[in-house]
């Protein structure tokens, strides 16, 4: 039970998740983030089949800490790998070898190097995963069909229901004012566990 | 990732030409990459997957004997102790090489044409490493105590020793696989999110969805991601750099003549990644042909992979001038002798086939129409991984054969089991990559994306320079807000 708490959503009990928008274009998705951004909300998403690069400007994001990640984690297992040696070599079983002090330390960098790089490469991969909450393997977006599109050719925006700005019908006239082709309204957890109709979709995996 | 167009589609001010042919759009790019999942397995899938399982039964094989029988059954003898399983080592270290060179260095020079090999470059990198952790594994002789190999503890209260590049080597070629293996991971989600939003089958969907994560292509988890992305990159290059290094370092530390050289570390990763381009271009070569890919993995990033072979063939060949100067101007007897020896001595067959293949045959790159003929490139990538088996094969046996003392000279000839290891290699290798192509995406579709026209959003707007930091600063041309 525990395992499955972390890799679903810890959402609002609501009727509603929230509006999903599509765009044609990145142009289109460019200009409306910034409308969306222009007009308060902050529960809201952009979703795309690639990086537009560039969109976090339009969407007001600050750029991702991760690398402080990485570099904590990266001097961790640099640190660890010099001390083990050390540890094996000084304390561990002192063994002379060719002649060489017991504390080598330029032999030891090497190893002290790759397990520093190790290190940094866990803390990047670990760490996009956990600032992105992945896996999560349900969520409400996955129940729209349209969102398919999201890992092809489409281009959306979802705005979530609990954002202080959000108002049904005024959100929706804002998505669709700032060029959406199409736009849809996710049902929430309620409306889901109530048995939510024929077009919810069962999770993706 | 950089917001500049310049290498990224046809731009009329830089005057380059597109990166993708065939007129594509997103959605017939994903059609193109996921078409080789979805269709029913065609029959020339079996033709390549057939005889690699067939060579992959042969290394299981040639493995059990080995254990059941000892290093006995290969060529070794007394003084030449490193045979054919530390030569098939480094070639296969090698060839992984240039997986990372392609996904790593070549992005943080944001070489863009890259998008189009990368990710079977990057799964070519770790099959190589798959089949080169083998032979370290299996060549000890005690293979029930090859776990002193990693600093555990034990009932002997027993460790390794650090200050021997033989420990340096675990190491660097087991974290070089796994950090290879995390990168290629990373880059795969999004595309695995795509296969598993086109999945027909509840089955698919389940397994693809198992590894995609639940990806859902969001701008501020694309953020994060693109950063780790960028991280990987910044710390697989000097990695890969070091891998090799290392590897060399087996040698070079050692005083044995022939192998107590400076020149090694550089010598070897240059080495490695002008073998793994030849591999490289050997599998797109097939690829792009038998997955109907010719627009994604065109012409062009045939002839810049053409160009790299001929640049480093040439780093390598530059290397064995050096080399052999050395051991001339060193006045060091024993050093020029074995040199002597290595040209016109007992193995001087594998020292001619070695700069023939590496040294000679790239140079027909010279010629544009070379560079963009599919069998030109395909013959050449085939003598270079060749020579630069021979290479290794020249550096262990031709080294090793003679000794100081005369007496104990003596001549290294592989047996049929020998054989056996490095074809059942090419088995594991080309198996898993046959299972590769049917089972993954083979192009970093989204990735690819980022390189058509439409991708970017600004594409044909009047041109300004965003200061780095400016959260809000918007186009000129914009009236919204």
């Amino acid at each position: 039970m525990a395992v499955i708490d972390l890799l679903v959503p810890k959402l609002p009990d609501t009727e509603v998740y929230g509006a999903l928008a599509r765009f044609p274009t990145t142009r289109a998705l460019y200009r409306a983030c910034e409308q969306v951004r222009d007009a308060g909300y902050t529960r809201w998403d952009a979703h795309t089949p690639f990086p537009v690069h560039g969109l976090e400007r339009a969407m007001g994001l600050p750029s991702s800490k991760l690398p402080y990640i990485v570099l904590a984690t990266g001097l961790g297992g640099a640190a660890l790998g010099f001390l083990l040696q050390t540890w094996v070599h000084t304390s561990a079983y002192p063994l002379v070898i060719s002649g060489k002090p017991l504390l080598a330390w330029p032999a030891f960098i090497p190893v002290t190097f790759e397990l520093g790089v190790l290190g940094a490469a866990l803390g990047a991969v670990i760490g996009m995963l956990a600032l992105n909450k992945l896996p999560m393997y349900y969520h409400p977006l996955f129940r729209s069909r349209a969102f398919e599109r999201v890992t092809d050719d489409g281009f959306f925006i979802s705005i979530e229901a609990w954002d202080p700005r959000f108002d049904l019908d005024k959100t929706v006239a804002l998505l669709r004012a700032s060029g959406a082709e199409e736009v849809e309204i996710i049902p929430g957890e309620r409306s889901a566990v109530a048995g939510g109709g024929a077009e919810v979709e069962g999770g993706r995996g | 990732m950089a917001q500049s167009s310049d290498n990224a589609y046809h731009d009329p001010l830089s005057g380059r030409a597109p990166l993708i042919v065939g007129g594509h759009d997103f959605h017939s790019l994903t059609e193109a990459v996921a078409a080789p999942l979805e269709r029913k397995t065609p029959l020339g899938w079996w033709l390549f997957f057939i005889p690699s399982l067939a060579m992959l039964g042969l290394f299981g094989l040639s493995i059990g004997w080995l254990f059941w029988e000892g290093t006995g059954i290969w060529g070794l003898n007394n003084p030449v102790n490193w045979g054919f399983a530390i030569v098939n080592f480094v070639f296969w270290v090698g060839i992984g090489h240039a997986g990372t060179l392609i996904s790593a260095i070549l992005f943080l020079f944001r070489q863009k044409w890259r998008t189009s090999i990368n990710r079977a470059a990057e799964a070519m990198t770790i099959f190589a490493v798959m089949c080169a952790l083998t032979f370290p594994g299996i060549h000890v002789g005690r293979v029930w105590v090859a776990y002193w190999m990693f600093p555990l503890p034990n009932q002997m209260a027993m460790w390794p020793n650090f200050r021997s590049p033989l420990i340096w080597d675990v190491f660097a070629v087991s974290i070089y696989g796994t950090v290879s293996l995390m990168f290629w991971y990373v880059g795969l989600i999004p595309d695995l999110a795509t296969v598993r939003d086109r999945a027909k089958t509840h089955l698919r969907r389940l397994i693809y969805g198992i590894f995609a994560l639940g990806w859902r292509g969001s701008h501020r988890a694309w953020l994060h991601y693109e950063r780790a992305y960028l991280l990987l990159a910044g710390l697989a290059t000097p990695l890969v750099l070091s891998v090799h290094s290392v590897v060399s370092m087996d040698f070079a530390v050692a005083q044995l003549p022939g192998w107590h050289t400076t020149i090694f570390p550089p010598y070897f990763v240059a080495g490695a990644i002008f073998s793994g381009f030849a591999m490289v271009i050997t599998l797109m070569v097939i690829c792009r042909v038998a997955f109907k890919m010719e627009d994604i993995i065109t012409v062009r990033h045939m002839e810049n992979m053409a160009k790299i072979t001929l640049l480093t063939g040439s780093m390598v060949g530059y290397a064995y001038g050096i080399e052999f100067f050395i051991a001339w101007y060193s006045s060091n007897p024993y050093e020029f002798g074995v040199f002597v020896n290595r040209a016109f001595g007992d193995y001087a067959w594998a020292y001619w086939i070695m700069v023939s293949c590496n040294v000679i045959s790239p140079q027909i790159f010279w010629f544009k129409k070379a560079r963009t003929t599919m069998a030109i490139l395909f013959v050449v990538s085939i003598f270079v991984n060749i020579g630069m088996w021979f290479e290794r094969f020249v550096i262990v046996a031709s080294s090793l054969h003679h000794d100081f003392l005369p007496s104990s000279w003596d001549y290294y000839s592989a047996t049929f089991w020998d054989f056996a290891s490095l074809i059942g290699s090419f088995g594991l290798f080309f198996t898993m990559f046959c299972l590769f192509c049917r089972f993954l995406p083979m192009v970093a579709t989204a990735e690819v994306k980022t390189v058509l026209p439409g991708a970017d959003p600004h594409a044909g707007e009047e041109r300004i320079r965003i200061e780095p930091g400016a959260a809000t600063v918007r186009p000129a041309t914009e009236g919204a807000g």
